[in-house]
């Protein structure tokens, strides 16, 4: 099909070469050409983070990018996170402390929530709050979620 | 240290049934379902509320590659199909003239999502626009457009009118008590929207005969029967896959773009889905806004003589199951305390707009932040404290506060006293901050219809059909709970399946904060016939009297020995294996002449205590501590409560801070999407936020559980509002408490 452009980027540690549309965003890549469907489409406007991933090491709203801006990048969906099929010690956390609801935000709160702790091992509540500020949760598992971050961090530095 | 147990017996906390998919993104929504050969749909809509539709020419949009169909309602059966949960009077797709901004006009399915799309931008609709109503004066002015045809609703003497119906209920002669004070005032409530994080999807597909429908709906069973009806199916041609939705709050109880998609696959011979976006999702369900005049008449120790309350509120161009919303929300308007003589007069007024549904709390929140805002002006011009003036009426265990109804069913004063003390009532304040405390009560569900399923395989583990819908509130992990504390599996060898009306027996419906009363009850029943089944072949193999032998928590105690639920399955079961079901039942009948069709099953309480700060140069409100106290009856899984009345008080303080539909004069909503409808975030929290609960184990649920959910989201705008007039003197009677509205209220101060 006319428009239609090559891009490599490695997704989850695994190499792929797709055509993509010029006008589809990352988001619209990963959940309808490689079948990525953890990632999360609600506001497509860059407000509620339910389609947060990692790309070329920070965290961004994967409605907001082209997918043509990928190119040569590499990117971490929810999926890559636990590469054995199991569970982070952060996901871990969402479970333990209650962070998880409905669930459809959460691959959108668990992204931005380790990218937190990458940046910030130790972080207070006002950080995580902060950190987590882009991420609607409608259930309203804010507090949960805070705990889970704090849970994760505190193991971490075991 | 984690604050879960493993064990995952009722009581404990264990990590939620279906948990891990949803932290890894392997849990699957609608929208992350696709099937063979299916088409993309996109439905066109008009940048104005109502407008007469002069001619639609799809031409060019048909002309588009990958187009596949478009459809009008030209293209739909005639007389147009109409459908409803309480009237049927909703078209499947606008004909003759748009009611409310986004009532689509058209829908185009195409190979792809591009193709669905240009092709919709290609419809061209010549439309005149017209007047629409979409406030409550407005619309109820005699010279008002008609938003329905009164030719929908013959024989009804309120045809010619926008209100849709009118609800009285009453007890005691309000006109002639006599009160040492009447404190009369008008209050309003914002229309507001459910925005869950999963925007609506749907997909529908010929199946055999029949046809497959999949839908983020919270009662997939009266899905089946709405499209059995519409499309002339038996009900086993209808089968309905309802994945766990990605929050409902209620806006996904009924019927929407499910018939369209079933048309259009049914034309095309191939699947369609629909994902709506948030904006169209804001187009689709949202709360009514009311406005509720209380008269509230006290003798000067405090004592309530009289509620008078009229409330009205603003529904929709189509009812859905708004008008139920306005009569169930109404009805324990009075609040639940001691009125010897109450009065409510609920009217459901129709508009140009969005058609409001059932949302968290259904009907209620509107009511009581009149009711609960207009006691505290009595206290306050009585000279009596805010707390105690509550106490002093609150209703005891056992008294018929609403004579015709389920009288008060918990020590609800127990959650009073204890918000009360978790928020310091009475201790001094620094300036600039207040406190408010409310209640709010909520009738439970009053008829209900739960069958479950229980299967014990050979092994020991467990399969739980219930049809409940798991959108959130955990209702998967409490089945699975009560099946494991009955038939001693270990939770992880328990599985619930949900969401199949071709495999899950009927549940009525998910709602009313129903399920684990109902469905546990139902669940419950069952693991008692598998228990029976094991009594029986105990006694078979070890040749004793059955009715010596007793099951609990998976322990056969018979006469002279304990034995395991697989000392007596495996043998008793035999060479060839095989398995145990058990089904059970929960019904709670209509009770035809009670106002609401039935009693309440059970009553939600809650007490809400805030303590808040005010911004006096921004109209800023912080809230620094925010307590909710439920009786929640038994608490099977005590963090899956604390999550939903937690969850229920930061989605309250939505509409009680922030939220709301802002509208021009021609009925379009200006603030469409998440940039300019803003919803709390983590940053938008109470300083402090304090959950318990009261257990006395006193509910119809299974072990004493009562329904929760809806019950922490009753009364937050009542305390927040109390604890905002405490901090400035000034009592604001509109929601929601943006900074502007509280700064120029503060500007007006005497």
């Amino acid at each position: 099909m006319n428009g239609m452009i090559p891009i490599q980027v490695i997704v989850n540690g695994r190499a792929r070469t797709i055509e993509v549309a010029a006008h589809h965003t990352l988001l619209e890549v990963l959940r309808d050409d490689l079948q990525l469907t953890g990632t999360k489409e609600c506001c497509l406007v860059g407000e509620c983070g339910a389609c947060t991933v990692r790309l070329d090491g920070r965290i961004v709203d994967s409605c907001l990018v082209l997918a043509v801006e990928a190119d040569g990048g590499e990117v971490t969906t929810v999926e890559g996170l636990a590469p054995d099929g199991g569970l982070t010690r952060l996901q871990g956390s969402f479970l333990d402390e209650g962070g998880v609801q409905c669930g459809f935000c959460i691959p959108g709160q668990v992204m931005a929530a380790d990218d937190l702790l990458r940046r910030v091992p130790s972080p207070s509540v006002a950080e995580i709050q902060d950190g987590l500020a882009g991420n609607l949760c409608r259930c309203g598992c804010y507090g949960q979620i805070t705990a889970a971050v704090l849970a994760a961090a505190k193991a971490d530095q075991r | 240290m984690s604050v879960v147990s493993l064990a995952g017996r009722v009581g404990d906390s264990p990590r939620r049934v279906g948990g891990p998919d949803r932290v890894t993104g392997l849990q699957r929504y609608v929208a992350d379902l696709h099937l063979p050969d299916e088409l993309h749909a996109k439905l066109v809509t008009l940048p104005v509320a109502r407008a007469r539709i002069v001619a639609i020419d799809v031409s060019a949009a048909e002309r588009v590659p990958g187009v596949r169909v478009v459809v009008t309602a030209a293209d739909l059966p005639q007389p147009m199909p109409r459908f409803g949960p309480q009237f049927r009077d909703r078209p499947v797709i606008a004909i003759g003239e748009t009611k409310y901004h986004g009532d689509p006009v058209a829908a185009v399915a195409a190979d792809t999502k591009d193709a669905a799309e240009a092709a919709a931008a290609l419809v061209r609709v010549d439309y005149e626009e017209l007047p629409a109503v979409v406030s409550l004066e407005a619309a109820l002015d005699p010279a008002a457009p008609l938003v329905q045809d009164p030719a929908l609703r013959p024989n009804d003497r309120l045809a010619a009118t926008n209100v849709l119906r009118e609800h009285r209920v009453g007890w005691g002669d309000v006109d002639a008590a006599v009160a040492d004070l009447v404190v009369e005032h008008r209050y309003t409530f914002p229309i507001v929207t459910h925005f869950a994080i999963e925007p609506h999807a749907f997909m529908a597909a010929p199946d055999g005969d029949g046809i497959a429908i999949w839908s983020s709906i919270q009662h997939p069973n009266w899905l089946q029967k709405v499209l059995a009806d519409l499309l002339g199916l038996p009900l086993s041609k209808v089968r309905v896959h309802a994945p766990d939705p990605g929050g409902g709050f209620g806006g996904k109880q009924h019927t929407k773009y499910e018939p369209l998609v079933a048309f259009m696959a049914l034309r095309t011979g191939r699947p369609v889905r629909l994902v709506l976006s948030l904006e169209e999702t804001f187009q689709a369900v949202r709360r009514a806004g009311a406005g509720v005049n209380v008269r509230t008449g006290f003798r000067a120790d405090g004592t309530l003589v009289f509620q008078d309350i009229a409330a009205d509120y603003l529904i929709g161009a189509y009812a859905d199951i708004a008008d139920r919303v306005v009569g169930k929300g109404s009805y324990p308007g009075c609040g639940p305390y001691r009125v010897p003589a109450g009065r409510i007069l609920a009217r459901s007024v129709l508009s140009h707009t969005v058609p409001s549904t059932a949302f968290r709390g259904f009907g209620n929140p509107q009511v009581n932040w009149a009711v609960e805002s207009n006691l505290d002006a009595g206290a306050r011009a009585l000279g009596i404290d805010r707390l105690e003036i509550r106490l002093r009426n609150l209703a005891r265990k056992g008294e018929a506060f609403i004579p015709f109804d389920t009288p008060c069913d918990g020590h609800w004063d127990q959650s009073v006293r204890r918000a009360a003390e978790l928020i310091d009532w009475g201790s001094p304040l620094p300036a600039g901050h207040g406190r408010g405390i409310a209640v709010g009560i909520k009738s439970g569900p009053t008829t209900g219809l739960s069958y479950a399923t229980v299967r014990l395989l050979v092994d020991g583990s467990v399969i739980v059909f219930a049809g409940t819908s798991d959108m959130g509130q955990g209702a998967r992990t409490v089945f699975a709970q009560i099946a494991a504390q009955e038939l001693g599996a270990p939770l992880e060898a328990v599985t619930v399946v949900m969401g199949d009306t071709a495999i899950v027996p009927y549940d009525q419906q998910t709602s009313a904060s129903r399920s684990t009363v109902l469905m546990g009850n139902a669940v419950l029943a069952a693991c008692r016939e598998i228990q029976a089944k094991l009594r029986g072949m105990a006694a078979r193999l070890h040749a004793v009297d059955e009715a010596a032998i007793s099951v609990d928590r998976g322990v056969v105690r018979l006469p002279d020995r304990e034995l395991t639920v697989l000392e007596v399955l495996v043998p008793g079961l035999g060479r060839l294996g095989g398995e145990l079901i058990g089904n059970g039942e929960m019904r709670k009948d209509a009770e035809p002449d009670h106002p609401l069709g039935g009693s309440a099953a059970f009553f939600e309480f809650n007490c809400t205590a805030v303590e808040a700060s005010v911004d006096e140069a921004t109209g800023d409100v912080t809230i620094t501590r925010y307590v909710t106290v439920s009786d929640v009856g038994k608490a099977i899984n005590p963090l899956q409560v604390r999550m939903q009345d937690e969850g229920a008080a930061i989605q309250g303080l939505g509409h009680s801070l922030m939220e709301h539909y802002i509208f021009d004069d021609g009925g379009r909503i200006r603030n469409l999407g998440a940039i300019d409808y803003r919803i709390p975030t983590s940053l938008d929290l109470p300083l402090e936020i304090i959950s318990e609960h009261v257990e006395n184990e006193d509910g119809p649920g299974p072990y004493g559980s009562k329904g929760m959910s809806e019950g922490a989201l009753l009364c937050v705008a009542s305390a927040v509002g109390a604890a905002v007039r405490d901090a400035t003197g000034v009592a604001i009677r509109d929601l929601p408490l943006t900074p502007e509205r509280v700064w120029r209220a503060l500007q007006e101060r005497p």
